[in-house]
């Protein structure tokens, strides 16, 4: 083993940031394609089965502990290399011009998983805590069913949610819009032939899964659904 | 041309700097932005005042010692050129122009503009070379052959003139862009191989001990870099490094 070992060096938190950050990416895609059954606008029989298998599934209950270590560690290693970049710049410059060589989102990529952890700890309390915790209503004539439907349709009647998970989602559209990019950079995957293959495929995702997030409260808030 | 320059001064290491104005005037847009400073200097000397420190030396281009903060960018406006490259004809009558060191942990200031640079010293002595055995049984260089395409690109890192713009101008003062140079103007090439493990481990074990920051991917070294090597090369050290901290006994 190396001198450093597999946590010590700025590379290694690194690559623990692009190896979980992919990983939560990959949870992304299986949360908007479960939400997104709301669409079939069948009064949320088809989404209320999916959220009944993802919440009693033995699979999918484990991979919900190491989805949570997943993003505990994403978190830990995002302040320690936060704080250890902070420290490494202990003057600031009188006139620095950022806008001339870096995007703004790829140098707020700090702040925007701050804004993100914040939405997520609402996001949280609005269906994690009661579905697998404080409980829910039952889907009539099904005991055991939580109609996980309806609580959205509770939770996103009143404006102000609808409005800080829009700000969510495209704070997610930012952080996506580096990360998923900076992710095979930092575990060194960059080839001239498919680097914009990599770029293009990420601000898609990032626009379709962002879109796709924002559509739900929004359709529900404006009652466009049955 | 008549500007107003915001220059940071600082007596000492230890010393508390500010920014200082200083006007000046007949400043000629063929002038380099070393040569107009030399200009101030020559002011300030006449005058009786201490004039400004900064690190110049080949004014070609080649050295990297020039360094310099202009207008919040490394080595100013323009690609590809280090300050003693940067004209004055990039400004207008009338500008006003802030000048400061770089500013990171790994680079203390010494005195005004100029900063200690030696960290990347010591980061090249941990690991920056190839062991050649010199006792007569040298072989010659042209007799390993070598692709074209891997040459050019050892090539185009070892352009590198350790000048520091990378971590001046990185907002987590990474030194990322320096390290992945020195690693892969080596690692490309076969004589550089049976080091590399070794090379890639104590370089950045080097940097992490210098009080560089992390690097984040955010690309404006590549943009300021007066050689522009390329992020490709820290993809190279990311590879480097992650095969040798998994396979290294």
């Amino acid at each position: 083993m190396a001198r450093q070992g597999l946590f010590g060096s700025s590379l290694v938190k690194k690559f623990w940031m692009a190896l979980t950050g992919l990983f939560l990416i990959s949870f992304l895609v299986v949360h908007a394609a479960i939400n997104a059954q709301i669409f079939w606008n069948d009064g949320g029989v088809t989404f209320n089965k999916w959220a009944h298998f993802m919440g009693t599934n033995v699979l999918i209950r484990t991979a919900e502990i190491v989805l949570f270590l997943g993003l505990i560690a994403h978190i830990v290693d995002g302040l320690m290399l936060w704080s250890q970049n902070r420290t490494a710049r202990p003057v600031k410059y009188a006139a620095e011009k950022g806008s001339a060589n870096r995007t703004w989102y790829s140098a707020s990529m700090g702040i925007l998983g701050t804004l993100l952890l914040l939405f997520l700890i609402m996001h949280l309390w609005h269906f994690w805590v009661p579905s697998r915790i404080t409980g829910l209503d039952e889907i009539a004539g099904m005991p055991g069913h939580h109609d996980l439907y309806i609580e959205m349709v509770r939770v996103f009647e009143s404006p102000v949610p609808v409005v800080l998970y829009v700000l969510g989602c495209i704070s997610l559209y930012w952080h996506l819009l580096h990360g998923f990019a900076s992710a095979f950079q930092s575990l060194g995957i960059n080839h001239k032939r498919y680097n914009p293959i990599i770029k293009m495929t990420g601000a898609a995702f990032s626009a379709v899964i962002s879109l796709l997030f924002i559509s739900m409260p929004l359709a529900i808030h404006f009652k466009l659904l049955s | 041309m008549k500007l107003t320059l915001k220059v940071w001064r600082q007596a000492g290491p230890k010393a508390q700097g500010k920014i200082v104005d200083y006007p000046v005037s007949d400043v000629s847009e063929d002038m380099s932005f070393l040569e107009m400073l030399d200009v101030l200097n020559d002011d300030l000397v006449r005058k009786g005042d201490e004039p400004i420190a900064f690190d110049h030396d080949c004014r070609e281009g080649i050295c990297g010692t020039c360094s310099l903060f202009i207008n919040g960018e490394a080595h100013g406006p323009g690609r590809g050129i280090t300050t003693c490259q940067l004209h004055m004809r990039k400004f207008k009558d009338g500008d006003t122009i802030y000048v400061e060191p770089w500013r990171a942990k790994g680079f203390p200031v010494i005195k005004d503009l100029v900063t200690n640079r030696s960290s990347f010293d010591r980061i090249q002595a941990a690991g920056g070379f190839v062991s050649v055995n010199t006792s007569g049984n040298l072989v010659d260089g042209n007799a390993v052959p070598i692709p074209k395409q891997d040459a050019d690109k050892a090539m185009d890192a070892a352009a590198c003139i350790g000048c520091g713009a990378c971590v001046a101008t990185c907002p987590n003062g990474s030194a990322m862009l320096f390290v992945a140079a020195k690693v892969s103007q080596f690692s490309l090439l076969p004589q550089g191989r049976p080091e590399a493990k070794r090379r890639a481990l104590a370089m950045v074990e080097q940097m992490d001990k210098e009080g560089f920051g992390n690097c984040s991917n955010t690309g404006a070294c590549e943009i300021e870099c007066p050689k522009e090597i390329s992020l490709e090369h820290i993809a190279r050290l990311n590879r480097e490094y992650l095969v040798a901290t998994v396979t290294k006994e």
